[in-house]
């Protein structure tokens, strides 16, 4: 009985002296999921003392927590709304960390070429005008490719989704008619069924399983999961494929003249190879923190993330920030008090 | 034809069916058991045991903190859910006040069938909310109300299986009644108290839904109980849906890993007991 | 002699406050499991009146959901609950009732409870493991196989045209069912072993084949233990999450191809509590779960005194 005790309670004392350790936690976009969990390895390797531990759970989830007080801090694809920011007790700061490009992945048995979208063919599938991947229009597109007579099967997301919001915002840039019948939101009234996935793997995941499916994600999950993914026509009338060439031109106008509250959007961006479904992401950091070994852990992490983590964002697809950009969120920091 | 041929092979047929049901039932188990062995086994290794989780794409992780996380978490409800399971049973077969004893023996029988998201939200908000924190603690204290009326139903079933003449010989020689169940009736039914506790653990080991949003979940080694912590069930949950081969061959490794401790348990009490039921009655 | 009566009396008042301790203490435990119930109830009746009060009885009968714009409707997913609980019992009731008949009328008692191990072992694998099941051997055999089969053959019924996606409320029916099979068949089996043998003898006396004395009068007596077993599956499927949320498409929209996605109250419980803003979208969430807890609470009760009323009289052969 009594060694019982002894062991129960040295395994609490081992866990109570990790958690003497900085323990941080976050929630929020999947979309640059995979550049955050590099820099959070990393960071902790650097930094043996500080544990970041990011949860996921798409933009939704990460803006609900923050709200809730469940997590430190959040992040989001979609800036969040006046609205919303009134509900928070402590405002919180947006910080872009890098851009990123959303693709369009297909999984068609028998065809691995690169197919051709332009923007009010992907309107009209995901409103449901086009049916098939053999429609008319889509065959004008793509000639040489043999596209089956099937129903097209659109992915979305199930949860609350700054990917979807990226992707929507695009799309009633492009169709005046998805502006107004659905509009862009994380969250939307699909005028196609669909299959629905949570997160942006979810939505790899059930193209990949599923035959004749069309879905949108980051660019690094159709990479990851080998899935191929589509050429867009950009408002220059260029075939762009989704690149960091293609983001950091979309980002550049964005970068010369970036509000103070680096919220942004860079969809369907001018540049002759833009590519025009690129998007900042932003981490959302409340501006005063209560526990000051929390808060300073954070800018620290913050200050880290703007120069030696932005060296890191290439081998993962995303592109880094523009130097404009770093030297402005470099100042922003000063606004976190602890 | 006359009827009684007919009879006759509408008898055969109907037998013969139901053979062929028992069959295809009893064949899923053992399907389910293939798949997992064979998916299971191939991606199963070192590496799986002691290595933390990786970033898709980058071969050579494992799930080292969720087996860690689940052990605590398990542990922590065990801790709690046993000692009340087993004092409420003992309250049941031994004290047995006619219309409270009713009561509570209803009352764990339907606590037992709530639905497992369900037991998740109430921790949410006793524990979740408060604290401001994903935490091992909330998940433990959701999976002991699931253990709860498993331990107190068996603790009950196995203690009134003890003989009452062994009762009464003990209380014929003067002891008291605590010192009868303490020394005599708990120790001759431990067998079956025992197997009802462990049986209670392997169930509640497997429980994915309340874990969701209790304990959460954590890419490092968890930072000590009151913080998010990985488990397997989520993690089986997480990489299932990912669209990552190697993430899909963590999933069925740990559905194996998962899977052999709840069967071996299962099967090692029901050897041990000779009879009984797993089933859970309502 | 007077330390000896010294002795007893100090040890017989040990004894005597011993056994109200010991009365007390588990009293007290007793009374922290009517305590939980308690809180559980209490938790789920607050924490959804915020809902209950926006929204009133329309709610279950709505299905518009758009938490988006605040708009909240409940039918989809009690529909997509009840749909997948009944494609489930459909698929195994036959069988299981089936099988619990072979268990106890034909097969020898050795092998009937070997078999039934076996089966009551399918009841302790957790509800994860049959969702990874299901999504990488179940789902593409209903996409490639199954579906397409139903869709050929009876494809002039409303509920088998479409696009046959694999996951879907089809495919959740289908796992529900064998998670459903070992309640089934394990409380059916007990329910016509406890039918009294006279009953039986009489039967064969009378003339009847073994299939008519087991259809005719043994089914016929245990039918309320058979329909316990009924309720207690049903009460199971209908809180299942996890296998339940991996194969059915997450889709809150009612259709009428069982093909089509669906969505069930604790699947979308489990995908959108974390993310759930404002006071109404939360608390939506939890009278939807205080909905599923009535219905399973209610069910359970009433297989308890069903299967009690079978298998608490007659003999057990």
């Amino acid at each position: 009985m009594m060694k019982k005790l002894l062991t129960i309670g040295a395994v609490l004392a081992a866990g109570a002296s990790v958690a003497a350790a900085q323990m941080i936690n976050a929630a929020g976009a999947t979309f640059p999921m995979p550049i955050y969990q590099k820099w959070f390895e990393d960071y902790h390797k650097a930094h043996p003392s500080v544990q970041i531990n990011y949860g996921g759970g798409g933009s939704g989830a990460g803006i609900s927590q923050l709200t809730n007080g469940t997590v430190d801090f959040g992040a989001s694809d979609m800036p969040m709304k006046d609205e919303d920011i009134q509900k928070m007790k402590v405002k919180p700061l947006h910080f872009p960390t890098v851009m990123g490009a959303v693709v369009l992945i297909y999984n068609i048995p028998g065809v691995s070429a690169e197919l051709k979208f332009t923007p009010d063919v992907i309107a009209d599938i995901f409103l449901g005008k086009i049916k098939k991947w053999n429609d008319a229009r889509l065959a004008k597109d793509n000639p040489g490719v043999k596209l089956p007579s099937e129903e097209i099967i659109p992915i979305h997301r199930s949860d609350g989704s700054g990917t979807t919001f990226v992707f929507t915002d695009y799309l009633s840039k492009v169709s005046p008619e998805w502006k107004s019948r659905v509009g862009a939101n994380t969250k939307v009234s699909w005028p196609v069924e669909g299959l629905n996935g949570s997160g942006n793997p979810g939505v790899a995941g059930f193209v990949k399983q599923t035959p004749n499916a069309i879905g949108y994600v980051e660019l690094i999950y159709a990479i990851q999961s080998k899935l191929a993914f589509g050429l867009i026509k950009n408002s220059a009338g260029n075939w762009v494929k989704a690149s960091l060439e293609g983001v950091t031109e979309a980002a550049a106008g964005a970068a010369k003249a970036m509000p103070a509250d680096f919220r942004v959007s860079i969809t369907n961006a001018p540049g002759k190879n833009s590519y025009p479904i690129s998007t900042f992401t932003w981490l959302l950091i409340p501006t005063q923190f209560s526990d000051a070994a929390k808060g300073k852990a954070i800018t620290e992490f913050l200050k880290w993330m703007l120069t030696a983590g932005q060296g890191q964002t290439a081998a993962l697809a995303y592109a880094p920030l523009p130097a404009a950009v770093v030297a402005k969120e470099q100042k922003q920091i000063a606004q976190i008090k602890y | 034809m006359n009827r009684l041929m007919r009879r006759k092979i509408i008898n055969g047929v109907m037998l013969t069916l139901t053979g062929i049901f028992t069959a295809l039932t009893v064949s899923s188990l053992f399907v389910i058991l293939g798949y997992l062995i064979f998916n299971g086994g191939k991606s199963l290794d070192w590496n799986f045991f002691t290595k933390l989780p990786l970033a898709p794409g980058e071969e050579g992780g494992g799930m080292a903190n969720a087996i860690v996380g689940s052990a605590e978490i398990v542990g922590m409800a065990a801790l709690i859910g046993i000692p009340v399971g087993f004092l409420a049973g003992v309250y049941l077969a031994e004290y047995d006040d006619k219309a409270f004893a009713a009561v509570v023996r209803y009352v764990a029988d339907l606590l037992n069938g709530v639905p497992s998201i369900v037991i998740g939200i109430v921790a949410w908000t006793l524990v979740v909310v408060p604290l401001k924190q994903f935490s091992a603690v909330a998940g433990a204290i959701a999976l002991s109300i699931m253990l709860i009326p498993i331990v107190t139903r068996q603790t009950e079933q196995f203690l009134r299986e003890v003989p009452t003449p062994l009762r009464e010989a003990a209380l014929a020689l003067g002891a008291h009644k605590w010192k009868v169940i303490a020394t005599v009736v708990v120790p001759a039914g431990s067998k079956g108290v025992i197997t009802g506790m462990i049986l209670g653990v392997a169930r509640i080991s497997g429980e994915t839904a309340p874990l969701l949003f209790t304990a959460f979940n954590n890419q490092f080694w968890n930072g000590g109980l009151g913080q998010p912590t990985a488990s397997l069930p989520v993690q089986i949950y997480l990489r299932a849906t990912s669209p990552y081969d190697d993430w899909h061959r963590q999933a069925w490794a740990a559905g194996l890993v998962l899977i052999g401790l709840v069967l071996v348990a299962n099967i090692a009490t029901r050897l041990v007991l000779a009879r009984g039921t797993s089933v859970p009655r309502g | 002699m007077a330390t000896a009566v010294q002795v007893r009396r100090q040890s017989r008042w040990f004894d005597q406050a011993g056994d109200n301790i010991a009365r007390l203490i588990t009293v007290m435990f007793a009374a922290a499991i009517v305590l939980a119930a308690v809180l559980i109830v209490h938790v789920l009746w607050t924490d959804s009146a915020p809902a209950r009060h926006a929204l009133g009885w329309r709610f279950l009968f709505s299905s518009d959901w758009d938490p988006v714009t605040e708009k909240f409707g409940g039918l989809p997913f009690i529909f997509g609950t009840v749909l997948t609980s009944i494609l489930a019992l459909a698929i195994s009731v036959p069988l299981g009732l089936g099988s619990a008949i072979f268990l106890s009328e034909l097969a020898p008692p050795r092998i009937s409870n070997a078999l039934t191990f076996l089966i009551e072992l399918l009841a302790a694998i957790p509800s994860v493991i049959y969702g990874l099941l299901a999504i990488f051997t179940l789902v593409p055999l209903m996409r490639t196989t199954v579906e397409p089969f139903l869709k050929s053959t009876l494809g002039f019924l409303p509920v088998f045209q479409g696009l046959a996606y694999g996951v879907g409320v089809l495919t959740a029916g289908v796992i529900l069912a064998v998670m459903t099979f070992p309640f089934i068949i394990s409380v059916s089996r007990e329910s016509l072993l406890a039918v009294p043998r006279e009953q039986r003898e009489a039967a064969l006396a009378l003339g009847a084949t073994k299939w008519e004395m087991t259809w005719d009068v043994v089914v016929p007596y245990a039918r309320l233990g058979i329909l316990g077993s009924i309720f207690l599956g049903l009460a199971r499927a209908l809180g299942e999450t996890m296998a339940v949320t991996m194969v059915i498409g997450n889709s809150a929209a009612i259709h009428a191809s069982l093909f089509a996605p669906g969505h069930t109250i604790a699947a979308v419980i489990a995908n959108e509590f974390t993310e759930a803003t404002g006071d109404v979208y939360r608390s939506v969430l939890i009278e939807l779960g205080l909905v599923l807890f009535c219905l399973t609470i209610i069910l359970n009760g009433l297989a308890r005194l069903m299967i009690l009323a079978t298998t608490g009289k007659g003999a057990k052969r």
